[in-house]
């Protein structure tokens, strides 16, 4: 029955045509207005002096708003201070998780507990998550400046001290997103086959040798597609800058992402907000596409 | 080769050798388990202790969260009342509410009938409209927020819920998710049942719909909880503190109570409360669809 189908489908190429269309209209309508729409105007936007407090495009700029941003130190500041969040965050959140997974695999008891405790926070929206920080890193009264003074450290001013506020809101983003790569993890694990464990306790292999000689090159896949999520999310933070520093203090922990939202609706250049849209693109772009090459190398048979 | 963690003799063991290296594997492992399970369960405690700190002192009193203590004096839930009476954040549940089953509603629908298209039937563009689709998942919706501001903003569709729900329907990868699933499912099934006379539409919704259930519960429930948890664009779009979501009440929020830490904590379990319910009623498919998948917010 089959074959007949496919016979009459290989005689009229596009005998679906028409319902075709009918069944994709619906998405393809939001998509061209919400996501291709936008994307392409933006990119016209972005060689246009565009400003929020007028209508239409304004005078052509040429790639003059590029050549701005390029040669702005705000922007590169920005730019920076974006890499060194992605640079504080990806090792811990990756070991992290990678540690706690491989743990909890051997629970044999009291799963859905490790589940609750490391993912709920993940589930949590950026600005409660937050509110908790902010009050735990308020001075004096917050309970890890309490915990600081305790332990006979002098308190740190968590989120007031230009060097010290992004590696505070990494630890925070750390506490919050662990648990995503926790389960990405778990998963990971439940893929390797149990024999290969059996045999290599019966040759003689402790639980360190079976980590390291099975476990860890099984997980290679894994952790390709962990670190490429995980770095391509941290390039996009905003949430936690804007809620608990405002990209302060003096600028110390503004995101690439912030500069964008700083300079199109607060300075109103619309045309310049959208060149560094489109800067910020290329970059994630470029992670998105060094990783593809990078694991297309490693496994030629995909 | 590496080195064995004891000597096994280089000849061939008894029966009675085997098992005994194996009993004694076997007892370190056990050992070695515990230890694993003492860590674990020390870094799952650490990790609850904001969300218990968060709790203890939305239980207090205003004036008495400045006291050192995890104890309470006087538990009381006046700050939840205060909130509540004040009316704001019941505002902000209806709008999280409302945008995002709205969103989570249309992105199944317009995704599935997308998938449906591409993975059953056959025209002439297919692998272009593949492709077209395809592309959206490059593009970081982030990267869109300041033209979707001139778009909507002349539309005169910012501050109200449309502002909102209308750009998180379409969610490139939803559409992927569903065709890998309808992919999965043999295509004798509505192939029998265009046959026996059905359309497409009839087979989609009877047949391959309700055989992608797993994907239909996943794309609900990551563009429910992704809706409710965006705050950048509905920070842009909602100005008004009526139709504010939950996200965007709370970041404004934060300034306004000062010091009334219990009040600030108290909002913040208000705002995590509903996520929290759907987590724990939807535990296993969230896991399950972030290992099926790799999606991420």
């Amino acid at each position: 029955m089959t074959s007949v189908v496919a016979a009459r489908r290989e005689t009229r190429p596009s005998g679906h045509g028409r319902p075709a269309l009918l069944f994709l209209a619906p998405f393809l309508v939001l998509y061209l207005l919400f996501i291709v729409g936008p994307a392409i105007y933006g990119l016209v936007m972005s060689f246009f002096d565009t400003s929020m407090v007028s209508t239409g495009l304004g005078e052509f700029a040429g790639l003059s708003n590029y050549a701005e941003a390029l040669s702005s130190s705000d922007f590169w500041a920005a730019l920076w201070h974006t890499l060194w969040f992605t640079i504080l965050t990806t090792p811990p959140l990756i070991v992290l998780a990678l540690v706690f997974a491989l743990l909890a695999e051997r629970a044999s008891k009291a799963r859905w507990f490790f589940r609750l405790a490391f993912f709920l926070p993940y589930i949590l929206p950026s600005a409660v998550v937050a509110l908790i920080w902010i009050w735990m890193y308020t001075p004096a009264l917050g309970l890890l400046s309490r915990t600081m003074t305790a332990l006979g450290f002098s308190e740190p001013n968590w989120l007031g001290d230009p060097d010290l506020a992004m590696v505070s809101l990494a630890l925070t983003t750390v506490w919050w997103t662990l648990g995503f790569n926790f389960v990405l993890y778990l998963a990971g694990l439940q893929e390797i086959p149990r024999d290969l464990y059996e045999a290599s306790a019966i040759d003689g292999a402790g639980p360190w040798q079976q980590i390291r000689r099975i476990t860890l090159p099984l997980l290679s896949r894994t952790t390709s597609l962990v670190v490429v999520l995980q770095v391509i999310a941290s390039m996009k933070v905003f949430d936690q800058m804007y809620i608990m520093t405002q990209g302060g203090p003096n600028f110390a922990t503004r995101s690439l992402l912030q500069y964008v939202f700083d300079v199109g609706f607060t300075d109103f250049r619309t045309g310049y907000a959208a060149a560094a849209s489109t800067l910020f693109f290329l970059v994630v772009l470029a992670v998105s596409t060094a990783w593809l090459v990078m694991t297309r190398r490693q496994e030629p048979e995909l | 080769m590496a080195t064995l963690a004891y000597d096994v003799p280089k000849r061939e063991l008894t029966i009675a050798e085997a098992q005994r290296y194996a009993a004694s594997a076997d007892r370190r492992t056990r050992i070695f388990n515990r230890c694993c399970m003492g860590v674990l369960i020390a870094f799952a405690l650490l990790w609850l202790v904001p969300l218990a700190w968060a709790v203890d002192t939305a239980l207090k009193p205003n004036g008495e969260t400045t006291n050192p203590t995890w104890a309470i004096d006087n538990p009381t839930l006046a700050s939840f009342r205060t909130l509540l009476a004040e009316g704001d954040i019941v505002n902000w549940y209806a709008a999280s509410f409302i945008t995002s089953a709205v969103v989570a509603v249309g992105t199944v629908f317009t995704a599935s009938l997308a998938a449906y298209a591409l993975s059953r039937l056959r025209f002439r563009f297919r692998w272009l409209a593949f492709w077209f689709i395809l592309i959206g998942i490059m593009i970081p919706s982030q990267v869109l927020i300041v033209p979707r501001f001139r778009e909507l903003g002349s539309v005169n569709l910012l501050n109200t819920y449309w502002a909102v729900i209308l750009p998180q329907i379409p969610i490139a990868i939803a559409v992927f998710v569903f065709k890998q699933f309808f992919d999965g499912i043999p295509k004798d099934l509505d192939e029998a049942a265009r046959i026996d006379g059905a359309g497409f539409f009839r087979t989609y919704r009877q047949i391959v719909l309700p055989l992608a259930r797993p994907a239909v519960s996943a794309v609900a429930i990551f563009s429910f909880v992704w809706t409710w948890n965006d705050l950048l664009w509905p920070l842009l779009a909602l100005s008004n503190p009526k139709i504010m979501t939950i996200p965007v009440g709370l970041a404004t929020v934060q300034g306004t109570y000062g010091i009334r830490y219990a009040d600030t904590m108290a909002s913040a379990i208000l705002g995590a409360l509903p996520l929290v319910l759907v987590f724990l009623l939807f535990q296993r498919r969230i896991v399950e669809g972030i290992a099926g998948t790799g999606l991420k917010g």
